[in-house]
């Protein structure tokens, strides 16, 4: 494979390493515009050549040889007409879709794969895409794996391997910076700010959060993910005391001496929320919950919220998870309660795809959401806060949030 | 006129010459590019509303969604392109993007290439032999 050997000595590997585990964001190709202009017939095997292995040839595969798993953003194939680039692209994803599955993918369609049948092991060589996905892998779970791209990672598919560099070797998942925590990391919201926050002062390097005490759950811990590299590139932290590679500050950075020295206190979470809020009105049209997918304490928390409520007949509320969460949660009654309520439960898609009007005023829980939405929808109206204050806006139709 | 010479790290071979666009941030790919316009459009970013195709796209690295390759490769089939990358530090996104949007990519650098270089300059680089000649505006 040219591609993967190209893309290895562009990083300077020396070699490659078996890979079972690898994560897919082929729901992230171009708009069906510049797919049609590349591919005139749309025949599958020909754009999963050119958009998914960069080749100018068509290769026609029989099965990848890596247990593979599908990343969001696909659609939601019930709202097409909401969602950006219509019935057509909504077609294409699905056309796509099917083609994984016939090439052995298996089609999760989820930024969280971990949370639905694809948990890495401690020390499995992984080749995962999704930014947030591999900030946890590598982080929260001690798998191994590098920030891929939807081309490397299909072509890891197809071989079982990939490139023995970066977050594959010992040397390179010590910390080099240590983050002081002066404040304490409570709400959900809390843990996005942090993250979001020190994404952008840290660069390249793996932080080392120190002085943190209340252990995390799993949506913080998702959220400190999903910030860290959506407002700049952290694909592992340490917590010490709390994530597996960091029981002490020695083992996190390797006995390392003279660290750079970072403070996190109200101040810096000040610069993170100022810089996550940006709208002229306190109307909100738009409440998105749900990114990273929502999982099942998510579901139930916002369906508690919801029960026996009525929403705002000005707001739209989206909560997005994938189908096989969406499965239980309808099972258990959370995605009624939620409809009954005026809301809307997504399957395998993402508020960023919506189609909307550049003047539309979102609000969202996920500093991740916040960071994307003006890129991605072209509004520029966006809050973020805590799960309440999001409901709260559902409900009334305002944004009420604060950082006190 | 004084020229400068700047030595680093083939990361995709190849050679282009151009206008410097320059930013000490790092840049996203998804959500980041309009593709009728080649613009950035990533609100808040230092080079927002600046249009990079047919630059020399000189930046500290990349960051952001995974989905970096798939927008980079988006801009050359569209003919939003930069010329070349130039980046003070690589990580995965930038090497991969490089490789798909097929043009030369230069890295560590004996000096801070996104301190060396301001928009304008005008950018010749060598990616097989990581020399970038730069000669200021």
């Amino acid at each position: 494979m040219e591609l993967l050997l190209k893309y290895a000595e562009g990083l300077g590997a020396e070699r490659f390493v078996d890979t079972n585990n690898v994560t897919i964001i082929a729901g992230s190709i171009p708009d069906i515009k510049i797919v049609q202009k590349v591919v005139p017939s749309l025949d599958a095997d020909e754009i999963a050549s050119k958009f998914f292995l960069d080749s100018d040839e068509t290769v026609v595969l029989d099965k990848v040889k890596a247990f593979t798993t599908t990343n969001a953003t696909f659609r939601d194939q019930r709202y097409p007409d909401l969602q950006r680039g219509g019935k057509s692209h909504c077609d294409l994803l699905q056309k796509m879709v099917d083609y994984l599955k016939r090439v052995g993918v298996i089609h999760l369609a989820t930024c969280t794969p971990y949370q639905v049948g694809n948990l890495p092991m401690k020390g499995e060589h992984c080749a995962w895409t999704e930014s947030s996905a591999v900030a946890f892998c590598n982080s929260v779970l001690g798998g191994r794996t590098n920030i891929e791209g939807l081309h490397s990672s299909f072509a890891s598919a197809v071989t079982g391997k990939t490139p023995l560099w970066g977050m594959h070797l010992d040397e390179n998942r010590l910390g080099k910076v240590i983050i002081d925590v002066e404040i304490d990391v409570e709400l959900l919201r809390d843990w996005y700010l942090i993250g979001y926050y020190v994404g952008g002062q840290v660069g390249l390097d793996v932080p080392i959060y120190t002085n943190i005490r209340k252990i995390p759950d799993m949506p913080r811990l998702m959220g400190m993910c999903a910030a860290g590299i959506a407002g700049g590139s952290i694909v592992k932290f340490h917590i010490v005391g709390i994530t597996l590679e960091a029981p002490t500050l020695e083992a996190a950075s390797g006995n390392r001496k003279g660290l750079q020295v970072l403070k996190y206190g109200k101040s810096e979470r000040r610069i993170a929320y100022e810089k996550l809020n940006h709208s002229d009105s306190d109307k909100v049209d738009i409440v998105v919950l749900g990114c990273p997918h929502a999982g099942l304490d998510r579901m139930r928390v916002i369906a508690g919220m919801l029960e026996g409520k009525k929403i705002n007949k000005n707001t739209r509320l989206y909560v997005t998870t994938c189908h096989p969460m969406k499965h239980v949660a309808d099972q258990q009654g959370y995605t009624e309660i939620i409809t009954k309520a005026g809301g809307s439960v997504w399957e395998d898609s993402c508020g960023l795809v919506l189609d909307v009007d550049p003047s539309t005023v979102f609000a969202c829980d996920s500093a991740k959401m916040a960071n994307y939405l003006p890129g991605e929808t072209g509004s520029k109206n966006t809050w973020f806060g805590t799960t309440e204050e999001c409901i709260q806006a559902a409900l009334t139709g305002k944004w009420r949030g604060e950082l006190k | 006129m004084s020229k400068i010479v700047l030595r680093g790290r083939k990361i995709n071979g190849g050679s282009a010459e151009g206008v410097a666009l320059v930013t000490r941030e790092s840049l996203g790919g998804f959500g980041c590019f309009d593709f009728d316009t080649g613009k950035v459009i990533d609100f808040g970013h230092e080079l927002y509303g600046q249009d990079v195709s047919g630059k020399i796209l000189v930046f500290r690295t990349g960051k952001g969604s995974s989905a970096w390759s798939i927008a980079h490769q988006a801009l050359r089939f569209v003919g939003k392109s930069p010329k070349a990358y130039i980046t003070k530090e690589s990580n995965p996104q930038t090497v991969l993007g490089a490789v798909v949007a097929r043009v030369p990519a230069v890295t560590e650098f004996d000096q801070d290439p996104t301190e060396v270089i301001s928009t304008g300059d005008w950018v010749k680089v060598d990616a097989d032999k990581g020399l970038v000649e730069i000669t200021k505006k």
